[in-house]
């Protein structure tokens, strides 16, 4: 194979590059058919799997008859209440987590970019921190915080509030869920927000513009990409979060995540588990698509 | 670009930089908070009663959190192997070759990253439950690992791929011209000068492979715990001080993982400035 390359090297008639670029397109599938092939097996079958286990019947012991296809679980999808009730809220407690996470990161985001560099990778290394911490462990700690005579209500008491309930909220569930994916937010807009040239801000105050004007004017639109990046990466994985809501949430405060696990490991209803998945991936994806379409790319 | 830097002045300035202190504060009191109660002699876990080492010394003697924690740890080395092999040749390919179904590839790649946790556990225990029937797998040690080699595969590639990018492929032209083999070349130039991103991908792929709950939890089979899903069960059932002393030893070995990848992207940056 080498000799072939050095002979082009020297000599690059029109059958020795024809060649050798054949040469290269099977060493370049030769090295991506590992991954390509466990991706196929381990990823694209197992999609198949859902689709077809959607469009199947669960039978009266709790197992799925694969054979006499129908639309029914996606049909309950309209047709259920609880569905309904469960969709709704879990959209909106993952817009507000995404709302919230972009009005703590933005000012914050944009203050790290006008430090000096040494500061500002500092900084960034201690967001970074959080960012790889175990989730979980993330999420326990809200647990602890906001627990019975935890350290918060013993705070609240002290001040003379009363005793609140905190946990098994929706307000504890958008609590834990912004703090374990603010960082999502904070990284992409960070890097859109450094990557505009400061000196048209000072433009912008030079041409008599407030600092209001100049934020909706000039910073705004310049650090788009990373608003809609940010919010996509906080917002798709509060729409699916399944370990935040369990372990802060109550049983009033049920999101689509749990309500999918639910249908698997204890009501053993497959076939409305998978289309009730097959519809968050599809939203997913819609999501991303429309993000990529629109030209944003920097993820 | 950035040597013009609009300095914010006066009341706008402090304002932000109150609020910056308040988002690290946000991020670490929490976590801070743990450590100290995972020292409390209170049975109450958000409770103070005086320094004691007792949860810990309970983490010592509990069978199934030791358990759990050498699955995790095995499992954890096993899939990061693999998909470091695995991602580094696919981010090759992806990065240097163009091939028949590149763009198929491609996509591929970026879904599990973008697909919500709960759908690919949902995929993968429809699909081991045909599967460990027809081939005889015990579910367990082998669909755990087999899973998440197949969501991280997609994170090396991406680490990989953001390295060789930035690299010049010029290099290993040279090599070859003073007639190194392809493989002589891949050795001694490629490999090095992408090793840091090899090693962040790997670092990744145990950070992912040690916090994921979801995933591990609908493959796994009866009796069979990695130490989140050992923990996510217990919190499920009541939290207790020895959730605590887990958390702070998972909280660690997220840290000591974060400190190599600072350790690994100094190189990293320290390699490009050159």
């Amino acid at each position: 194979m080498t000799t072939l390359d050095h002979v082009v090297g020297e000599v690059a008639t029109p059958e020795f590059e024809h060649a050798n670029e054949q040469l290269k397109r099977r060493r370049g599938f030769l090295m991506a058919l590992p991954a390509y092939a466990y991706l196929v097996v381990f990823f694209a079958l197992p999609l198949v799997f859902v689709v077809i286990y959607s469009f199947a019947t669960r039978n009266r012991f709790g197992g799925t008859d694969l054979a006499g296809w129908n639309l029914d679980s996606y049909q309950r999808l309209f047709t259920d209440d609880l569905v309904g009730t469960i969709l709704a809220r879990s959209l909106w407690l993952a817009l507000l987590t995404t709302v919230i996470c972009l009005v703590i990161a933005y000012p914050f985001a944009y203050y790290m970019s006008t430090r000096p560099e040494s500061v500002r990778n500092l900084m960034l290394v201690f967001v970074m921190i959080p960012f790889w911490t175990n989730f979980l462990v993330r999420n326990y700690a809200w647990r602890v915080i906001l627990g019975t005579d935890g350290p918060l209500s013993q705070t609240t008491e002290f001040l003379g509030l009363g005793p609140q309930k905190y946990l098994f909220t929706s307000t504890a569930i958008v609590l834990g869920m912004v703090y374990g994916f603010l960082p999502f937010m904070v990284l992409p807009l960070y890097a859109a927000i450094e990557r505009i040239d400061h000196g048209l801000l000072e433009a912008a105050r030079d041409l008599y513009g407030t600092g209001v004007q100049s934020f909706r004017h000039v910073l705004l639109p310049l650090s788009m990409p990373g608003v809609i990046a940010g919010s996509i990466l906080v917002f798709v994985p509060s729409l699916g979060a399944y370990v935040t809501p369990e372990i802060l949430g109550g049983a009033k405060t049920k999101l689509l995540g749990s309500h999918i696990v639910t249908q698997f490991l204890e009501a053993r209803n497959w076939p409305f588990g998978a289309a009730l998945s097959f519809v968050l991936m599809a939203v997913m994806l819609a999501t991303t698509i429309i993000y990529f379409r629109k030209g944003g790319r920097t993820l | 670009m950035s040597g013009t830097v609009a300095e914010p002045k006066g009341a706008t300035k402090r304002t932000l930089q109150g609020l910056s202190g308040l988002v690290y504060f946000f991020f670490y009191a929490p976590i801070i908070l743990l450590v100290i109660f995972s020292f409390s002699d209170n049975r109450n876990v958000g409770v103070w009663g005086g320094f004691t080492l007792d949860w810990y010394r309970e983490f010592g003697e509990s069978s199934g959190t030791q358990d759990a924690l050498w699955n995790s740890v095995q499992i954890g080395l096993v899939s990061t192997a693999v998909s470091v092999v695995l991602g580094t040749l696919a981010a090759l390919a992806l990065e240097r070759f163009t091939f028949r179904g590149k763009q198929v590839f491609d996509a591929l790649l970026y879904l599990p990253i973008i697909i919500p946790d709960v759908t690919m556990a949902v995929m993968l225990l429809l699909f081991f439950a045909q599967i460990a029937e027809w081939f005889g797998i015990t579910k367990g040690f082998a669909t755990i690992t087999l899973s998440h080699i197949a969501f991280s595969i997609s994170f090396v590639s991406i680490v990989v791929r953001a390295r060789l990018a930035g690299m010049d492929d010029k290099l290993e032209e040279a090599a070859m011209d003073l007639y190194a083999t392809r493989w002589m070349a891949f050795r001694h130039v490629t490999l090095p000068l992408i090793m840091p991103g090899i090693l962040g991908g790997a670092l990744l792929a145990m950070t992912l492979s040690l916090d994921d709950v979801v995933i591990t939890q609908f493959v796994t089979g009866p009796g069979w715990n990695t130490l989140p899903v050992f923990v996510f069960g217990l919190i499920r059932r009541g939290v207790t001080p020895l959730i605590n002393a887990v958390s702070v030893v998972m909280l660690v070995a997220s840290m000591g993982l974060v400190a190599l990848s600072l350790i690994t992207d100094r190189a990293r940056s320290s390699d490009s400035a050159t």
